[in-house]
């Protein structure tokens, strides 16, 4: 004979101990707060969730249970509308070895009617949703992650190699504001490697030129244009405005420059650097991890250190390195993943392969040390190996 | 550019106990890398990182960390390009 319904959910009360709603706001206030994941269809979600709660629907719960809880004895606490859902739920996560899962009695319903405090979302449009349905499904993104990528504000300095793929990728997975700094124009020279802008954009200034290809990607997307070269009367304005900064700069003034800036606003830096096969990538966290001078503590005179105009530059490197400049940027936007932070990856592509170094804060630094005086200098003389002239910092 | 005065190699087998021997006889095998890496004292150029295996000799002991048969010394100029 058929087993009822109510059958089915007293079987899983046995199983499953319920816990009480005073009872988990309590241990909500606690260090021993529970995970508590809502099994709720996405409508009943949006109208309304207990703060910090996970969203997996109960269709999904066995197949995304992995990215959300990975220890079998960590508290989890299953909450639906009413109290039966979240029951059925528990059954399978207890099936699936979880050994310390409760049911919400009651359900959110009992949690508002008793007036605790509860979050209403902001939520994805029903277009974003079918946009960004391949980032939703990762459970490391989610829609609270694609929500946060909306959120956020990239700065890019150039326009270029670099910062054409970056920009591209980090339209598509709906980065809200995307800053572009470039006072350069295309030239029919950057069309073998500068895949954002185009053949009838010859002329046209760079950042706006992208600003262009991105809009027609992505209406997401808000991008602002900067067509003016980024130094130290406009750079900590700039970078107070943005959330990172992905440096696909081509010269090493800018790049040092990029770097105190970064110390002096405490803003995360994506670094990467390309010439003919070669390509180096890493990330700057201030004070946290190494910057770019305890990598390269002074610049190499010009003539030790050509530029890709005039050594060349394979256009797929650009591609390569740039899509991940874009990936980090995203992990870190996210707070997902390890980052290249204390690393410099190094990719050969003649021999396609990729080393990595590590790199380590200079207690010696002299930028992010703790006794380093952190000054703007002029980087164009330090560069140029006027080094007499301008070791002493000048001041912004 | 540094591969250029290798004769456009990758890697070179140079031997040496010791940082600093193992640069010494690259620059005796191939004299005009040490130019890029030297300057006329006979100082490493500051701009010129060297890796022994994944670490920087700074954070060792500099030109004096030994060098063992299978350990892989990397030479690292800083590039710009974007």
């Amino acid at each position: 004979m058929a087993r009822s319904y109510q059958d089915v959910l007293a079987g899983a009360r046995e199983r499953i101990p319920e816990i009480q709603v005073s009872e988990l706001a309590e241990l909500l206030e606690s260090e021993d707060a529970p995970l508590v994941i809502d099994v709720r269809e996405q409508d009943e979600w949006d109208e309304g969730h207990i703060p910090d709660a996970r969203h997996v629907p109960r269709g999904f719960l066995e197949s995304r249970i992995a990215g959300i809880a990975d220890e079998l004895d960590a508290p989890i606490v299953i909450n639906c509308a009413g109290g039966a859902r979240s029951l059925l739920a528990g059954v399978s996560l207890d099936e699936m070895g979880f050994r310390n899962v409760k049911s919400l009695a009651g359900g959110f319903s009992r949690w508002k009617q008793d007036g605790h405090d509860y979050t209403v979302p902001s939520t994805l449009t029903p277009d974003q949703r079918a946009r960004y349905s391949r980032h939703v499904r990762i459970p490391e993104v989610g829609e609270e992650g694609q929500l946060k990528l909306l959120d956020s504000k990239v700065l890019l300095i150039g326009a270029g190699g670099l910062g054409s793929p970056s920009a591209y990728y980090l339209a598509a997975a709906g980065v809200g504001t995307i800053g572009l700094v470039d006072d350069d124009v295309v030239d029919a020279s950057n069309l073998q490697r500068q895949i954002i802008h185009s053949n009838d954009r010859v002329g046209a200034l760079k950042a706006e030129s992208a600003r262009q290809t991105i809009e027609g990607l992505n209406p997401d997307v808000s991008v602002k244009v900067h067509p003016f070269r980024v130094d130290q009367t406009n750079v900590l304005e700039l970078m107070n405005e943005y959330d990172l900064v992905v440096d696909g700069a081509d010269n090493f003034p800018t790049r040092y420059l990029l770097n105190d800036a970064a110390l002096m606003t405490r803003t995360p830096l994506v670094h990467a650097s390309i010439l003919r096969f070669e390509g180096h990538a890493s990330v700057f966290h201030p004070y946290e991890g190494p910057c770019y001078r305890c990598l390269f503590p002074e610049p190499p005179p010009p003539d030790m250190a050509p530029a890709c105009g005039e050594a060349g530059v394979l256009g797929v490197l650009c591609g390569v390195m740039g899509s991940i400049q874009a990936n980090e940027a995203i992990k870190m936007l996210l707070g997902m993943g390890d980052t290249l932070a204390g690393r410099l990856l190094i990719y050969d592509a003649l021999s396609m392969s990729f080393n990595e170094l590590r790199i380590r804060r200079d207690p010696e630094c002299p930028a992010c040390s703790d006794g380093a005086k952190l000054e703007f200098r002029d980087y164009e003389a330090w560069c140029a190996g006027e080094r007499g002239h301008a070791e002493a910092p000048v001041s912004a | 550019m540094l591969r250029q005065a290798v004769g456009g190699e990758r890697e070179v087998e140079v031997p040496g106990s010791t940082v600093a021997e193992v640069l010494d006889n690259l620059y005796d095998a191939h004299p005009a890398v040490k130019a890029q890496l030297q300057s006329e004292d006979g100082e490493l150029h500051r701009f010129v990182n060297v890796y022994l295996n994944d670490e920087d000799v700074r954070m060792l002991s500099w030109l004096d960390t030994p060098v063992s048969d299978r350990d892989r010394i990397l030479i690292l100029p800083a590039m710009a390009g974007g």
